[in-house]
């Protein structure tokens, strides 16, 4: 099991340098740094004067170079500019000192600064990822259990009155994009038109003091898409639990019906939707763009939708990584909590 | 509640079933699987129920557990269970009773085990629910009961899930469950249908002898008719939906009184059956399909005995043949069952011409990764086929028999080039072919190494017509010049496997398994192939099909001279057609021989075992009771020495350290028969036939 998890984490490092190295070629596209220059500069600026202010700062040196020094694993340039002045990556673009460092990279936790935030970008990354942390927990707690109990109460009795109705109502939801449910999330609970102006419009407030009236839109706009999908794949497992054999040697064993779906169906009925429900989290991370910026809430996506509609190349690149290792982890999770659901499946 | 169903003192039959039908609802119609059943079964008693898929014998079992789905409804009759109608009882009581007092034995143990819960759970399960007791009382009964199921290491074996099992452990942990809280009744349902012989023989031993030590009565559904006669006392034959005679098993078995049962009994192959001298008669026409059943009597389109204006009036009771004897037949009185069985055509044997295929130490391996998720690099070597050596002639059939695992499907595959040989050769007119693979071969060469498949029911594209499909092989094949000419050969081929030409235009699915088996073997000889690898060709059909379909294979054989490869576990089946045998185990052959050799002694022991195991549906049949200890070991892992060892009977006689070192020998007994086995000569000659029939 160690020697698994070892393997998939080398795995994960050297799938996070190829994705991270693809997006750090794109953001580096000449383009891209003529556009940076020109905002950082001057927006008049010659063409000779983009060549030699992207030459002072070390943006056109060799792809693999930058790459290498961005990653921390080549030391950090200092340049002695056409305009006399020494710039050094390690001591944000100033002559450097004695205690300036070599190595300057993700991996010594220097992520650079966000040109549009004028902050760290490491700082940024952190806190927008708490917050769509504490959005996707939320998300989660509801759309988890409420898909699995809709799935397992559908299925347990497949083409009941109950089963039609629950899959007509998650066929329904899976079938309305965010943008349009969570517009019509807002429209009705939101604003006195239909008499139920319950919950807040916006969500700005609950980044520091989330609370059921703040929080409420957001959270079930997300977790109503995830569920009908989560709980049409709960049902479809389920149903076909339901008719396998040793449902009917439990039932001719004499065990209840209520038990029959506990100890016997659910564990076998699950293997199937669990590898789903992991694979929410990276869909999950797409996801809240939209909803976000919708409701305004100022987490992960938000910060990825303003780094990439202002050109802040650093912030881009540090949200990148991030959901890279997200993604990655959260299979890794699914790997191994797999192997503990179905015990056909050993590992060692 | 009248009285305590627990209460021992009741005296009357544990289960009465009255004129039982079951029905089961589609949008379009009613369909009746069960028609007037009648049954009884004594404390202590075994009744035994026979019939072809289909006839309704598992609908009477799902009867009486009343688990017969949405679908399914009982309309009309009785099933009294100790005195108590349970078709009035609620789901409380049914409950109450399902586990604890009626318990059941499934047909696919690998499929009734939760594959996600531990053995020892699931065997607790049924006393805590029952009987509300303890965990750790329940855990104490558990591993009791394993160890009267003659499971090695109980404790391991209650911690395991069922897929660390081998389908014969399987089977004994779900007897074990079925006798958790000692039942009065037990339900069998083909429970031994998915295993190999010997364990086979091995399971019916241990349920027979359970049966004796808890006294439990049992209903015992099977197909096998040798398999009934071991197990039970009475007997019940069903034929499309309906009982057709009931009585003891001697009654039945030696004073049949139905025409169905008749024909059953001759359809199959008893020792004496002989594929020249007194071949099979199968049944003619085929099982009606509940909705079509004829007027009067289901049987009668297909019954010798049919007279028209009486069998096909109306409801036909059971009839009182004495003796606890009933029969649902007419004309039963009349019939005079002791006329000489009318011999088929009989005929001459033909002479088995030159060698065309010849094995000379073919070996396979395989090479497997020991664990696939790491792709370590500990390798283990699978020795599938060791030093096969034999050759087969023109028009002989020489039958392969070994248990699974046993490496015949290899063999086949190796010989129809989907595996290349590891070492040795095989060669066709003397044409080395074993190192060549299936896409290098010319058109002749495949044309010529044919297969027909086990199972008819996945071998046929389901969505082309059966024209279609051999008219597709004949391309393969470059047969026929164009179109027409294809179809012209392909209706001869119909025509050739018995089927009608109309045939041509239909879909798979519209045929019976023993018509589908015969497209296989049309499509088989499309390219007229002069060896044909049958591998296991009617496992997988009824019994009354079995026989028509074995003789359409002779007799192509006798008129095209084809050397027929049978592989098959059925040693009954193989006794009666193959002109030799070759014994196979664990990769090795132990036995090869004429099929008169191998079939009588001096045996190899596990020859010996094999023939003991095989159940034999007649009376008057003495068998030598042999029973192997244990299963058949991995081939990942087989024993050091000879690879039949660790079951083997008369390793004391041999010497154990002989046994355990080295792989036996190969030696001649007489002309044509070699064994691989360490016994000395005088205690070979010691061995007694396994099969004797007793003096008439």
């Amino acid at each position: 099991m160690g020697l698994f998890i070892l393997r998939r984490l080398g795995v994960m490092i050297l799938t996070a340098i190829c994705l991270t190295f693809i997006v750090f070629s794109l953001t580096n596209l000449y383009p891209n740094l003529e556009k940076l220059a020109k905002t950082q500069g001057n927006f008049r600026m010659s063409d000779e004067a983009v060549t030699s202010y992207l030459t002072n700062r070390g943006y056109l040196q060799p792809r693999l170079v930058k790459y290498g020094q961005w990653l921390g694993v080549m030391p950090g340039y200092v340049i002695d500019g056409s305009d006399g002045e020494t710039r050094a990556r390690c001591a944000a673009n100033r002559t450097p000192d004695e205690n300036t460092a070599t190595f300057c990279g993700i991996i010594q936790g220097e992520w650079g600064q966000s040109t549009v935030f004028k902050e760290d970008v490491s700082g940024i990354v952190s806190t927008r990822l708490g917050l769509t942390g504490k959005l996707m927990f939320w998300v989660m707690m509801v759309m988890v259990p409420g898909a699995l109990i809709i799935g397992v109460l559908a299925g347990m009795r497949e083409g009941s009155r109950t089963d039609r109705s629950l899959s007509t109502i998650s066929i329904i939801s899976t079938a309305t994009p965010e943008y349009v449910s969570g517009v019509i999330l807002i429209a009705v609970f939101a604003t006195p038109l239909f008499g139920m102006q319950y919950f807040k419009g916006t969500a700005t407030s609950a980044m520091d003091d989330a609370n059921f009236n703040n929080f409420f839109l957001p959270v079930i706009t997300i977790a109503l898409y995830g569920m009908g999908y989560i709980a049409r794949m709960t049902r479809a497992s389920m149903t076909e639990v339901m008719t396998a054999q040793y449902i009917r040697t439990a039932r001719l064993k004499g065990v209840s019906f209520p038990n029959i779906v506990m100890k016997h169906a659910l564990r076998n009925a699950l293997i199937a939707p669990f590898t789903v429900i992991m694979l929410q989290f990276p869909w999950l991370l797409n996801g809240v763009v939209i909803v976000e910026t919708l409701f305004n809430y100022k987490g992960f996506g938000w910060t990825l939708v303003q780094a990439a509609s202002n050109n802040d190349i650093e912030l881009l690149l540090g949200v990148s990584v991030v959901s890279v290792f997200v993604v990655l982890i959260t299979q890794l999770i699914s790997d191994i909590g797999y192997v503990f659901l179905n015990p056909r499946i050993r590992i060692s | 509640m009248d009285y305590d169903l627990r209460n021992d003192a009741y005296d009357g039959p544990i289960l009465e079933i009255d004129k039982l039908s079951i029905s089961f609802f589609t949008r379009l119609r009613e369909i009746p699987a069960v028609m007037d059943f009648s049954a009884k079964i004594q404390p202590g008693e075994a009744l035994g129920i026979v019939g072809e898929s289909g006839c309704g014998k598992s609908t009477v079992a799902l009867g009486v557990m009343q688990d017969l789905g949405v679908n399914g409804r009982i309309v009309g009759g009785s099933i009294k269970f100790k005195g108590r109608d349970l078709n009035t009882m609620t789901q409380e009581e049914l409950r109450d009773i399902r586990g604890s007092q009626i318990a059941m034995i499934y047909q696919e143990p690998m499929a009734s085990l939760n594959p996600a819960m531990r053995i020892g759970k699931q065997l607790m399960e049924v006393p805590m629910i029952h009987e509300g007791v303890s965990e750790k009382e329940a855990y104490e009964r558990a591993l009791e009961v394993v160890t009267d199921v003659k499971l090695p290491d109980p404790k391991r074996m209650l911690n395991s899930f069922p897929h660390q099992l081998s389908g014969g452990q399987q089977q004994r942990i779900v007897i074990a469950m079925a006798l958790m809280s000692k039942p009065s009744l037990l339900i069998l349902d083909e429970p031994t249908t998915a295993l190999d012989v010997t364990v086979e023989a091995a399971v019916v031993e241990l349920v027979k002898d359970l049966g004796k030590k808890y006294g439990t009565s049992m209903l015992f559904i099977s197909h096998n008719l040798g398999l009934v006669l071991e197990t039970c006392d009475r007997i019940c034959v069903m034929y499309s939906g309906e009982a057709v005679e009931r009585g003891s098993i001697e009654g039945v078995f030696d004073n049949m009184q139905h025409p169905y049962t008749q024909a059953l009994f001759r359809s199959i192959p008893l020792p004496g059956a002989d594929k020249n001298a007194r071949p099979l008669i199968a049944i003619p026409g085929n099982f009606p399909l509940p909705h079509e059943r004829p007027q009067g009597c289901n049987f009668g389109p297909r019954c010798d005995y049919f007279e028209a204006g009486r069998c096909d009036q109306g409801y036909i009771p059971m009839g009182d043949a004495g003796d606890d004897h009933e029969s649902r037949c007419l004309r039963f009185q009349e019939i005079d069952w002791n006329a000489p069985i009318a011999v088929g055509a009989q005929t001459e044997k033909p002479e088995p011409g030159r060698v065309v295929l010849k094995m000379d130490n073919l070996k396979k391996y395989y090479e497997v990764a020991a664990s696939a998720l790491f792709g370590g690099n500990s390798k283990k070597v699978v020795k599938a086929n060791e030093t096969l050596s034999f050759e087969a002639r023109e028009s002989e059939t020489l039958a392969i028999v070994g248990e699974s695992g046993c490496g015949k499907s290899t063999f086949a595959k190796v010989l129809m080039g989907l595996e290349t040989a590891t070492d040795g050769e095989i060669l066709l007119d003397n044409k080395s072919i074993g190192n060549v693979p299936i896409e290098d071969r010319d058109t002749k060469t495949i044309a010529d190494v044919q297969m027909v498949f086990q199972n008819p029911f996945d071998t046929l594209n389901p969505s082309m017509t059966v024209g279609r499909q051999i008219m597709r092989a004949l391309e393969i094949f470059k047969i026929g010049n164009n179109d027409n000419d294809r179809r012209e050969r392909m209706l001869q081929l119909l025509d050739l496997v018995k089927l009608p030409r109309a045939f041509a235009d239909r879909m798979p699915r519209q045929l019976s398994g023993g018509q589908k088996q015969r497209v296989g073997i049309a499509r088989a000889f499309a390219g007229d192939a002069r060896i044909v690898v049958a591998d296991e060709p009617v496992s997988a059909l009824d019994v009354s099909v079995q026989a028509a379909v074995t003789d359409l294979l002779m007799e192509i054989q006798r008129e095209h001279k084809t050397t027929l490869l049978f592989i098959s576990h059925d040693l009954s089946i193989v006794r009666y057609l193959s002109d030799r045998v070759m014994v196979m185990y664990l990769g090795h052959v132990v036995e090869l021989g004429t099929t008169d050799q191998v079939f009588s002694p001096p045996y190899h022991p596990y020859t010996e075992a094999l023939l003991s195991a095989v159940p034999i549906a007649d009376t008057k049949i003495k068998k030598k009771h042999i029973v192997l200890e244990g299963d058949i070991p991995s081939a990942m892992n087989p024993p050091s020495g000879c690879p039949f060892q660790t079951r083997c009977n008369w390793k004391d006689k041999a010497g154990r350290t002989l046994c355990e070192t080295e792989v036996p020998p190969v030696r001649m007994l007489a002309e044509g028969h070699q064994v691989k086995c360490h016994l000395s000569d005088v205690d070979l000659a010691e061995m007694e036939p396994v099969i004797e029939i007793a003096a008439e």
